[in-house]
């Protein structure tokens, strides 16, 4: 066959066609030209034959003193023949070109004498230097380009939130509002690589790539800033949008032709895998590497914490803890050790930074306005330390920077601890689990540190089960646990369903303890979660193969409104009611809207495959929309910041709301009726062009049977052909109707 | 609305028809019998026996009087309905997938398989209704082999000789059966193989289901589809229901597959959808398995499902099915 010979001269052609000096430009491999490992050393003393051993035995003795091992045979000496002199510098291999980077770095500057100080610089480096162009380019003014306002979602005039889903390779978000008001505000194809993030204040929105992490925001999603970390796997924002903390699985490694600036690796940041960056200006701030105990077996895996490193709710701080050791704080912006020395607590598990409550920033804005130095309140951070030769397990407080203990807590036969702080920083509770004494089974109890007050009382409410989850009512004084004793707890299996009761407590002013409220006994829960406004609360079993229950409960049901009157129950425990209860199957995520008035659950294909997609719900448990679609990942709502309307602006919408809402209802049955009369009127056409259609037919078949049957029965009585034709006339006026219609 | 179940099936189903009155209930199965049934309550009255292999399909002329059924035994048989007796069987190179009575009663349309070197036919048999029935000629009066895609099911359109088929690769077409020609097509009017097709009363409009998870209303005129009702799930089955505006929808996960998914996941429910808003108005559960027929009573007044799982469901509708009016007072024609 002549196939692979005529294809052959074909490829050559194409082939010379082709130009590929860019390609080859951007690959070219630089040739090792041998002189790498060579290093000039200048400012040396110019001294004649007599002394030239002494010096050079000088020299090998310098750089061996700062650890680059040299020999006199290694040091080539130029010479001035006219003068016989040296000429001042000195040329020295070091062989590698690792050992020469080295003495660069080591040797530069050195003082050799009391006048002189070495100047070392690579062979190579020289020639790039005299190469290099000296006329002055004047650089470009950029053009000023406003930029759009990244929080113009929050001016949409009908108020609505937004959210964002990811199916396949599709990224959308969406507004959700009102039925009518629901629409796509922006969609992408292959917008990210591995998931997409909001920051915590809404502001970006984060997407993964290989490459590293881009930010969006703003109406029209303009890129806003890139922070170049190669294979990122996990990303956490600061609270206050202002940094970025990147993780990658592989160490970071910086190829030679890596650009070079502030946005950059450099060759420190090697092996690495943690970065942390400045968000409005794009810069690298610090790496680590993952903390791994000394001694501890890198092989074996052990859970990575993540967020690796915790911020402070001011931004003003972040640490990360040195499990046993030591919890160490970084200031920002310069990211260094603050103080220079970290927290040194023997033992130390895990840390949580106090939330900053709205009481906080109030005062702390109150403070500034006033132009006060006083801080309002100090950071504070508690965490706890285990059982260790003789010394009980405890609970600290710790006010930072000013590192003064507040309370300390002992804890006895302690197998593990979990630190819950309220969102508000007005309490803290620790979950303390302890083994049984049969070692088999864990009971619970919680620790309730009320830090608002003085000496900062702890409460203990004692529990004989373990509790699985626990979680506080934001802005409440109100917290949810489940608890289980089912015999299957902690060996998970396919099909196993976990019973669990969940109970609700509640701070009882009258005698400052927590008590008890309701417990809901033999449920499947697992999963509680409040309104971010409190009072509702959905309890949710998540990632059962059987069961997706999801029940809406409203904990202040027939009052009207607790934070406004200083409403006395009369009975305790009596508001408690459920609002409905639904089911989306296979449920793996449960997530309010900011604004507390939906609950979005999905089940993503990450997790199965089963009926994905994701739905949303009103707090009463109504379904207001649901989407089965096949590959869906991820929904996530846009958060929201914080409200900038002052305590009392708030109470007065609060007391004119009946107004607000009268204008509302109007809003809603004009909706309504608007919705109603358009869907009314589709149907009219519907059904109208249907039996249009319909009568159509019914001629056109009469009018074929009839022609048929003349074929037929050609011999048909003319009486019953008048009949046919008295028929016929009927439906011809019926056409005549639609035409005028 | 508690259903009849109707257990005279060791396996599955896949036809079920009812008569031209809807007192009887005719039912073929995998397990080589056909049953007749009162539909009112489920009494078997007979039995068809004489099959030596998975009944694909029955049909029942507008007398009640002859019933044909088609096989893989490689036959096609007509039978006496009163009697049960076997009156004329045709045999055949390949398994007779489909067949279907004309309007008039004096014709049969089958379609048989492609299959062994054999090419897929379509024959056209003339049934001789004088004396017992017993006297059939053996010759087709037409046949023809359709060229492309392989016709899956058919029927007769209201034009005398013209067929409506519908084909493995989802097309539709109108053949003319004295010529074989094709007359009209629509290749796409579904993507993948066309399961079931059934006629409104008077044939002016015909409906499709298919494996590609949707069903479809054509014009039989023009082929135009009218109405589109997407599902979740592949369909074997879409009946039209008399008088009320609905369609009715079955099917399921593929009959392979259901013993690695949950029933709920396998979503063998019949769907009830509105016929010219294309909106899904209900479900019923039952079977166990995905459905593999349903028939609607001539009068609209119950409807049946037959499924993998070898039952008969026959549901009587309640009075609030015929007094709801979930979309308000509109008239729409049949």
């Amino acid at each position: 066959m002549a196939i692979p010979n005529g294809s052959s001269t074909s490829h050559e052609d194409i082939d010379a066609e082709i130009d590929f000096s860019d390609i080859e430009e951007k690959y070219r491999v630089d040739f090792d030209d041998g002189f790498d490992s060579v290093i000039v050393v200048d400012d040396v003393p110019i001294i004649d034959q007599s002394k030239l051993d002494r010096l050079l035995q000088k020299i090998a003795k310098d750089f061996s003193r700062k650890g680059a091992p040299i020999k006199p045979e290694d040091i080539f000496v130029p010479w001035d023949d006219a003068a016989d002199k040296s000429k001042g510098y000195v040329f020295i291999d070091l062989r590698t070109p690792d050992a020469a980077a080295f003495a660069v770095a080591a040797m530069h500057g050195h003082q050799f004498d009391s006048r002189r100080q070495f100047k070392v610089n690579r062979f190579m480096d020289i020639e790039h230097y005299a190469n290099m162009d000296e006329t002055y380019i004047e650089p470009q003014t950029e053009e000023y380009q406003p930029k759009e306002h990244l929080r113009a979602f929050l001016t949409d005039p009908q108020g609505r939130d937004q959210y964002v889903t990811y199916r396949g390779d599709d990224v959308d978000i969406h507004w959700h509002g009102k039925p009518s008001q629901c629409e796509i505000a922006y969609s992408k194809k292959g917008w990210t690589d591995l998931y997409v993030s909001w920051s915590p204040l809404g502001t970006y929105i984060a997407t993964l790539f290989r490459q590293g992490v881009r930010l969006f925001g703003g109406p029209s999603w303009e890129p806003q800033q890139r922070f170049a970390h190669p294979l990122v796997k996990l990303i956490d924002f600061s609270p206050c949008e202002q940094y970025l903390v990147t993780w990658s699985h592989d160490p970071i490694s910086v190829p030679p032709n890596l650009p070079q600036g502030p946005e950059y690796f450099s060759p420190e940041d090697e092996g690495n895998n943690i970065a942390v960056w400045d968000i409005k200006s794009g810069h690298l701030l610090r790496t680590f590497p993952t903390s791994t105990l000394d001694g501890e077996d890198p092989t074996a895996k052990k859970q990575m914490q993540w967020p690796a490193l915790k911020w402070s709710a001011d931004d003003k701080f972040t640490a990360r803890v040195t499990a046993g050791q030591h919890i160490s704080v970084y200031e920002l912006p310069s990211m260094g050790l603050h103080n220079k020395k970290s927290l040194k607590i023997e033992g130390v598990v895990d840390f949580e930074w106090c939330p900053h409550g709205e009481k906080d920033r109030d005062e702390a804005d109150k403070a500034s306005a006033a132009g006060k130095t006083k801080k309002a309140r100090e950071n504070m951070l508690a965490y706890w330390t285990p059982e260790v030769a003789n010394q009980p397990a405890r609970v600290t407080l710790v006010n930072f920077p000013s590192r003064t203990v507040l309370r300390q807590k002992n804890l006895f036969n302690v197998t593990d601890c979990k630190l819950y702080w309220q969102n508000q920083g007005d309490f803290l509770c620790v979950k303390v689990d302890r083994h049984t004494k049969t070692k088999k089974s864990i009971f619970c109890n919680l620790e309730i540190f009320r830090v608002r007050e003085k000496d900062y009382p702890v409460e203990v409410v004692e529990l004989k089960d373990t509790v699985t989850d626990f979680s506080w009512e934001p802005k409440g004084e109100r917290f949810a646990i489940v608890s289980s004793n089912d015999p299957n707890l902690g060996n998970p299996g396919p099909g196993i369903t976990i019973k669990t009761d969940i109970s609700f407590f509640q701070l009882d002013r009258a005698k400052n303890d927590f008590k008890l409220l309701h417990t809901l006994t033999s449920r499947t829960s697992n999963t509680i979660r409040w309104s971010p406004r409190g009072r509702h609360v959905v309890l949710a079993t998540v990632g059962s193969s059987s069961k997706s229950e999801l029940e809406f409960w409203d904990l202040d049901f027939g009052t009207e409104d607790r934070r406004e009157g200083q409403v006395v129950k009369e009975e305790w425990g009596s508001g408690i009611q459920q609002l409905g209860s639904a089911d989306h199957y296979g449920v793996t995520d449960v997530e309010w809207d900011p604004s507390g008035r939906y609950l979005a659950t999905s089940a993503s294909a990450w997790r199965h495959t089963l009926e994905n997609g994701y739905a949303i719900w009103d707090f009463r448990g109504q379904e207001v929309e649901k989407h089965l679609l096949d590959r869906f990942k991820q929904f996530i709502w846009r958060p929201r910041p914080r409200t900038l309307l002052t305590k009392e602006q708030q109470r007065q919408i609060r007391r004119n709301l009946r107004e607000y809402s009268r204008a509302f209802d109007e809003e809603d049955a004009a909706e309504e009726s608007n919705v109603s009369a358009e869907l009314i009127a589709h149907r009219k056409r519907l059904v109208d062009e249907w039996n249009a259609w319909r009568a159509h037919c019914k001629k056109d078949i009469a009018e074929e049977k009839r022609n048929r049957g003349q074929r037929i029965n050609g011999e048909h009585h003319e009486e019953e052909k008048e009949e046919i034709e008295e028929w016929i006339d009927e439906v011809i006026e019926q056409i005549e109707e639609e035409v005028v219609e | 609305m508690r259903p009849i179940l109707l257990q005279g099936h060791e396996r599955s189903l896949t036809q079920i028809k009812f008569n031209a009155e809807g007192d009887l209930l005719f039912s073929c199965s995998k397990d080589h019998v056909i049953n007749v049934w009162f539909s009112h309550n489920g009494e078997r009255l007979g039995t068809y026996d004489g099959h030596n292999g998975t009944v694909w399909t029955i049909d029942v002329d507008s007398q009640s009087k002859y019933l044909v059924s088609g096989s893989a035994d490689n036959t096609l048989r007509l039978w006496a309905v009163s009697t049960g007796k076997c009156l004329f069987t045709w045999e055949f190179p390949t398994a007779v997938k489909r067949v279907a009575f004309s309007d008039d009663d004096e014709q049969v349309v089958c379609i048989t398989e492609q299959r062994m070197g054999h090419q897929g036919a379509i024959r056209v048999f003339k049934i001789n209704g004088d004396g017992d029935g017993t006297n059939q000629s053996e010759d087709p009066l037409y046949m023809f082999h359709p060229i492309g895609s392989k016709a899956t099911v058919c029927a007769f359109s209201y034009t005398p000789n013209v067929i409506i088929t519908g084909h493995e690769s989802g097309k539709v077409a109108l053949f003319d059966v004295s010529t074989g020609n094709e007359i009209l097509n629509n290749e796409r009017a579904h993507m993948d193989v066309v399961t079931d097709l059934q006629l409104s009363a008077d044939a002016s409009y015909f409906l499709t289901s298919s494996k590609d998870k949707t069903a479809r209303l054509h014009d039989t005129k023009t082929l135009k589809v009218l109405k589109t009702f997407s599902t979740e799930t592949p369909l074997n089955s879409a009946a039209l229901s008399p008088n009320r505006p609905y369609v009715l929808l079955g099917g399921g996960q593929e009959a392979m597959q259901v013993t690695t998914t949950s029933l709920r996941q396998g979503k063998f429910e019949t769907r009830f959808w509105h016929k010219v808003f294309e909106e899904e108005v209900g479900r019923v559960k039952g079977h166990f398995g995905p459905i593999n027929t349903i028939a609607v009573h001539p009068a609209g007044t119950s409807y049946a499902s037959g499924g993998e799982d070898g039952f008969v469901r026959v549901h009587h509708f309640d009075d609030t099915y015929f007094r709801a009016k979930p979309y308000g007072d509109m008239e729409i024609e049949d």
